[in-house]
């Protein structure tokens, strides 16, 4: 098993690279000069922008550049932005306020998913499981930008339930409304999956032998369905990850949080490749270790999947 | 248990009084096109330790009757009428709380598929220790390690901090069988309970179910496919054919004067109450003489005593890995030689894992040997080139054993017969329509099949495609890996028969890859027993079956249900 990890967390290294790369060659390839872009209609002498463009290393070929980048990346130095604000610091100020929203998303979607799943292939045909099914394909049709702004009109305008923006002020309780439009797509998957997959282990064999043993019902759902249930809609939410954070540039557009999302928004307007592959590898790595922690819990819920080979 | 001088009793039951009466149950299912009566007039009567087998093709009702004494209809299906009296109570519509008390405890079961039926999730010893917990039991390590050796499970203690994927087929069913048994149950249902094993754990397993449940004086209503297995482990016998009860009576009494037509029939297709090959050849003017010599048998083909395929020193290792980079060698097949004459048919038997499939696969060309040759029509198949190959196929052709899994559910059964043709660019299209009609007429079915798809298809009306498709290429060699071993007797029969007539119609030579040796005294010339990779014995069906020679054999022998039976001439 610890083989197994050591040589997950080795595999990070060339996926690193690989998106590192891609990442900041897309920003280099982007048109128009940053540096001219950030003076707007006045610009400043050739020389200033010859300065600067030295100072952030934009006169170099871009494998010189990219080289620079890692080598700064493994001393630790992230260097600034065009504002000449420490990347890094910058980093430590909105990771987390992006990871908390995404953990309450995931939490609306993992627990409140797998839960109204589980009722509703439990009771399959009725009433509360035609309803849930109905509404989640509603949920999965519109798109996140429609429903994020329609919620927040409904509820932080017309209802005046919660604040409609988030602001600087980030708290747990202010992150609720974006949460639930974040988590809102997945939460339709994770329940339709856990349904689904519910339904199908009712009729599993085991599931009738465990009911011939004597047990109980809520025994039988309990031991016997929900874990077994468990195994596809956890990968479902490994994968959903990625999804969250990608969807984080639009909820946070929308709720104006300072999060990752916007940050990472406003550099790729700025063509800023240090800090938009700065927070991608970042991105980069809470993706490749959320899977693997799928992995592993992928590996507990089922005894037969084992990583040793 | 075959006699029915049992007489242990728990406290409060009178011998004379059934402990199970189920007395004109009829069950029906919801479906889409509305009510299906699946059980119309089902009755039967168990006497406390005694065994009673109902006996029947799948959809006959068995399991839908048997599954009803315990409560567990699937949810689409309900009890209509009749009355199940356990003990004198009737639980035909007791509460889910009464039918929870009474499983387990009084009520036990056993059930078909050792594979699907353990949670693959827990560890055995938390399944049984569920089961013993859920009925009040103790439930410590120590009395799981002593339910699950009492099933004769081996290293109990270990073996339940194991999961089921570390178990074979037959340490599942016996956990199975610890499970039902666990709480000392009056009555345990046993749904088919080794049809899914090789014969010889099969023995082994329904004698040990057969002595414990004597010991602890357990009725038991055993559900069963096999006449010949119900006959020899059952008191009584119910034969069930359509939801209906149409004959029931003492075992042995029942086979050998069966009453109902469809009973005589049931006993005339079994095949391990058979004795004889299939004599279809004699229908067509060839005297059994004939047939049974083995060199004459082949009425088309010229060159009776050529052999068509030669196997020489045939071997298959496969490369294991266990881990840290290192791989273990596993010998699968281990220089097996025979040869097949044409015209003829021979089989290949052994138990699961005795190298039987991989022999097959590598004569099919699908899988290359380690070492050894095949040759075929005295050219080596190992140095075929591509073109070479293609041809090769054309000329020997599989038929497997799942006929739900072989066809391409999105290809009607036009397609699938016409597909070898089109593939091998035969003729026009108007020509190959032709050829799929007669081919069709060949296996016995009508020609409006060809629009339909596999799943409009019963199991034996798909294994006829599987078969008209391998006719399509006008084949030499037929391999049939397992080819009648998902079906019912009296569609195996059928389709044994039809596999007979082809051959002597056409010429076709036959290896027969079965486990089920009562399948090979019916269609084979010749007989290769395997075990563990090797071939350890060789000959003619009549020899082998009469005379074996290895104690391996022997045992295989002596396996098949109802083996021991003794039936009278006109049966046999």
């Amino acid at each position: 098993m610890i083989q197994f990890i050591l040589r997950r967390l080795l595999q990070v290294i060339p996926v690193f690279l690989g998106t590192t790369l891609l990442v900041y060659f897309m920003v280099f390839a982007l048109p128009g000069d940053p540096i001219r872009a950030l003076f707007g209609d006045r610009p400043p002498s050739e020389a200033v922008i010859a300065q600067l463009r030295q100072q952030y290393n934009l006169d170099q070929p871009f494998w010189v550049q990219y080289g620079l980048f890692l080598k700064n990346l493994f001393t630790f130095n992230l260097g600034v932005d065009f504002t000449g604000q420490p990347i890094a610091a910058t980093l430590a100020r909105v990771f987390p306020v992006t990871a908390m929203l995404a953990i309450e998303a995931l939490i609306i979607q993992g627990v409140f998913g797998i839960a109204f799943g589980l009722v509703a292939g439990l009771r399959k045909g009725g009433i509360f499981d035609s309803t849930v099914l109905v509404l989640s394909l509603v949920v999965i049709a519109i798109p996140t930008f429609v429903l994020g702004f329609a919620l927040q009109l409904l509820i932080g305008v017309q209802l005046g339930w919660a604040k409609p923006t988030v602001g600087s002020n980030v708290t747990w309780g202010s992150l609720i409304l974006p949460a639930v439009v974040l988590g809102m797509v997945s939460f339709a998957y994770v329940l339709r999956l856990t349904r689904a997959s519910v339904i199908e282990n009712m009729n599993a064999d085991y599931v009738r032998t465990a009911t011939a043993k004597g047990l109980a019902r809520r025994q039988v759902v309990t031991t016997h369905v929900l874990r077994n249930s468990l195994i596809p809609v956890i990968t479902y939410l490994g994968a959903s990850l990625g999804g969250l954070m990608g969807g984080a540039i639009v909820t946070e557009a929308i709720f104006n949080v300072p999060g990752v999302g916007q940050k990472l928004y406003q550099a790729i307007l700025r063509s800023e490749g240090p800090t938009v592959v700065a927070i991608v590898s970042v991105l980069v790595l809470v993706f490749v270790l959320a899977n693997l922690l799928v992995d592993l819990l992928y590996a507990w819920l089922d005894p037969r999947i084992r990583y040793e080979n | 248990m075959t006699t029915s001088d049992v007489t242990i009793q728990e406290a409060g039951t009178t011998a004379d009084r059934p402990l199970l009466e189920i007395r004109d149950l009829a069950i029906s299912f919801k479906t889409g096109s509305g009510e299906v009566q699946a059980v119309r007039n089902a009755h039967l009567t168990i006497m406390p330790g005694e065994t009673v087998a109902i006996v029947g093709e799948s959809g006959s009702g068995k399991s839908t009757t048997a599954l009803a004494a315990i409560g567990l209809l699937p949810g689409n299906g309900r009890i209509a009428g009749g009355q199940i009296l356990l003990d004198g109570e009737d639980i035909s519509h007791a509460s889910e709380k009464r039918m929870i008390e009474l499983r387990g405890n009084t009520i036990g079961m056993v059930p078909q598929d050792p594979m699907s039926n353990l949670n693959p999730v827990w560890k055995i010893g938390d399944q049984v220790k569920e089961t013993l917990k859920a009925n009040g039991r103790p439930s410590g390590p120590d009395d799981v390690a002593k339910v699950l050796a009492q099933a004769g499970l081996p290293d109990a203690a270990r073996r339940a901090k194991q999961y089921p994927h570390e178990f074979s087929g037959g340490m599942r069913q016996r956990a199975l069988i610890a499970i039902g048994l666990s709480c000392q149950p009056r009555l345990l249902i046993a749904d088919e309970p080794t049809s899914a094993l090789d014969v010889t754990v099969q023995r082994q397993i329904l004698d040990h179910l057969e002595k414990m449940t004597s010991e602890l004086g357990t009725s038991v209503l055993l559900i069963t496919h096999d006449l010949g297995l119900a006959a020899e482990r059952a008191d009584k016998v119910v034969v069930m054919y359509r939801g209906n009860v149409v004959e029931a009576g003492p075992s042995l009494e029942l086979l050998q004067n069966p009453q109902h037509p469809y009973t005589q029939r049931l006993v005339a297709s079994a095949p391990s109450l058979a004795s004889r090959r299939i004599q279809v050849a004699k229908e067509l003017g060839v005297t059994t003489n004939e047939l049974l010599a083995p060199a004459e048998a082949a009425v088309v083909a010229p060159a009776q005593t050529e052999d068509v395929l030669q196997i020489q020193n045939l071997s298959k290792v496969f490369k294991l890995r266990s881990g840290f980079g290192k791989s273990t060698d596993f010998t699968a097949v281990d220089d097996v030689s025979f040869n097949v004459k044409r015209g003829t048919t021979t089989a290949i038997v052994g138990e699961s894992g005795s190298g039987k499939s991989t022999v097959a696969q590598m004569v099919l060309n699908l899988l290359e040997p380690t070492s050894g040759k095949i040759v075929f029509d005295g050219v080596d198949t190992s140095a075929l080139n591509t073109k070479e190959i293609f041809a090769f196929r054309r000329r020997v052709q599989p038929i497997f054993q799942d006929p739900y899994g072989s066809l391409d559910p999105m290809y009607n059964i036009y397609r699938t017969i016409e597909e070898p043709l089109r593939v091998h660019k035969i003729g026009d299209k108007a020509s190959r329509e032709k050829k799929v009609r007669e081919l069709l007429d060949q296996v016995s079915l009508p020609q409006s099949t060809m629009q339909r798809y596999p799943n409009e298809l019963s199991g034996g009306q798909r294994q006829r495609v599987a078969i008209a498709r391998a006719l399509a290429l006008d084949p030499e060699v037929i391999i049939c890996d397992e080819a009648v071993s998902a079906l019912d007797v009296l569609v195996q029969a059928q389709v044994l028969n039809l596999l007979a007539e082809l051959q002597s119609r056409l010429g076709l030579t036959y290896l027969f890859i079965t486990h089920d040796l009562a399948v090979v005294r019916q269609i084979a010339d010749h007989v290769c027993v395997m075990e563990k990779g090797k071939l350890v014995e060789t000959g003619s069906t009549d020899d082998v079956f009469d005379a074996p020679q290895r104690d391996y054999t022997k045992a295989l022998l002596n396996a098949i249900p109802g083996a021991r039976l003794m039936l009278p001439p006109e049966v046999a």
